[in-house]
């Protein structure tokens, strides 16, 4: 088993970084180069920069910011936003993105799963899953990127990250809209259900508060815990969090 | 210094080239069997499924040429995987450079499939650049035969090849380019041999 991983995640508007919380009200706060480099030399395991209003606004994601990380970068990333189609996902992998995460995208038309895993293999593939609990039921949402076209895509969560996984996608990236932005922890029993839904690795996201909401992640059986929040705001610091993940038994890469 | 990355169209490639980049090294993007065959150094990136690659690599008549490099080479990912005997992946036959079978990973009870993220290596051969206790960058489904070429190696239910050296034919299954310092460590020995 590889160490876990601590992944930040960067919503990015026009080439900078903005953040919100509960996916409105964003703000800008700063280049995606000087974020991306502040978290490698932080100890950061991967990141995850999401184009957040490509897919509501129904166009391809711009890359000129893909190549401008991968120059100075040397941690895999992924990135999202808009990708749909087998052209978009070469030109980011071409750009310098190791991964392309799909989601709204992948909702409209599944196959585009298949067919960038046959092209790129699904190490390649990343399913983002925004899942929203509703009288103790999971569904997928779908258009998150902006509150006004945020809608229900009529699939369970269960049943969709089955669907993708024998699809071809090579890694879920699991966000509890519930939890997202709120610090209150990660949702330990949705995340548990869905890691032993699929067999590829399974990324946590949304609710990271505490150094105890990754830990509780990783007992889950998450292979990594993403978060935003708590780093920006530099409420927790990579390197202590995996000094203190590292005591409580978790393999961490320091 | 003459660097060749094998071109086969699609492929992950943006990453490698900007790594060599920054070792102050600028790689040329060819599919030329001739530009191939005069490079000083020749990096065989991964595209896809191995027997989409390989059949990428014959219909540019790349095969022969790969085979007979005479100065280092180095499979990267996939790229390494293409220098086995053949690939359980779609069945495929590969350039047969290094003698083995590339497997399927079997996921297991707290064993995901793929491979993905970073694993503590074994060294065997520091002469690579890597250290015992290093940790790189993993994303693979597939992983070769631990033999004889094996210099470093990762676990993931079983043992798995990390690196692999066999007269001038270098592999690596984990991505340098994207594995901090020592990847950058790792390429430069490729560079320096």
């Amino acid at each position: 088993m590889p160490a876990r991983r601590i992944i930040p995640c960067l919503d990015v508007r026009d080439g900078r970084v903005v953040k919100g919380v509960r996916f409105r009200d964003h703000r800008d706060v700063g280049d995606v180069v000087e974020h991306a480099l502040r978290y490698r030399d932080e100890g950061a395991d991967e990141l995850v920069f999401y184009d957040i209003t490509a897919s509501a606004e129904g166009r391809a994601l711009d890359t000129a910011w893909i190549d401008r990380i991968a120059r100075v970068i040397d941690i895999p990333f992924a990135v999202a936003g808009g990708i749909r189609g087998l052209d978009q996902a070469a030109a980011c992998l071409d750009a310098g993105a190791d991964k392309v995460s799909i989601n709204s995208p992948a909702l409209e038309r599944p196959a585009l799963i298949a067919e960038i895993a046959r092209a790129f293999g699904s190490q390649c593939v990343v399913l983002g899953v925004d899942s929203l609990e509703a009288d103790g039921d999971y569904r997928v949402k779908q258009y998150t990127g902006s509150v006004a076209a945020t809608r229900d895509s009529g699939r369970r969560t269960l049943d969709w990250v089955r669907e993708a996984t024998d699809r071809g996608a090579g890694e879920i990236v699991l966000n509890c809209m519930n939890r997202d932005g709120v610090r209150g922890g990660y949702d330990i029993a949705h995340l548990g259900a869905v890691i032993d839904a699929v067999t590829v690795p399974v990324i946590a996201s949304g609710g990271a508060g505490a150094r105890d909401h990754f830990r509780d992640a990783f007992a889950a059986g998450a292979s990594g815990a993403l978060a935003a929040t708590v780093f920006h705001d530099r409420i927790i610091a990579i390197p202590d969090l995996k000094e203190y993940l590292a005591t409580c038994g978790i393999e961490m890469r320091r | 210094m003459t660097l060749a990355i094998v071109d086969l169209g699609y492929g992950n490639i943006g990453s490698i080239r900007i790594a060599f980049e920054r070792l102050g090294v600028t790689p040329i993007l060819t599919a030329d069997p001739g530009e191939i065959a005069r490079a000083d150094r020749v990096v065989l990136p991964g595209v896809g499924a191995a027997a989409f690659a390989m059949a990428r690599i014959e219909e540019r008549g790349l095969g022969d040429v790969l085979r007979a490099f005479p100065r280092p080479l180095l499979g990267i990912c996939l790229g390494m995987q293409l220098l086995f005997d053949r690939s359980e992946e779609e069945d495929a036959a590969c350039l047969a450079l290094i003698e083995g079978v590339v497997r399927r990973l079997e996921p297991a009870a707290g064993l995901s499939v793929p491979h993905m993220g970073w694993s503590r290596l074994a060294v065997a051969d520091p002469g690579c650049g890597l250290a015992d206790g290093d940790y790189v960058y993993f994303a693979h489904s597939y992983a070769c035969d631990d033999g004889p070429a094996t210099i470093a190696r990762a676990d993931h239910g079983r043992p798995i090849p990390a690196a692999i050296r066999q007269g001038n034919v270098l592999g690596a299954q984990f991505h340098p380019e994207r594995s901090g310092a020592a990847g950058a460590r790792f390429l430069r020995a490729f560079l320096d041999s």
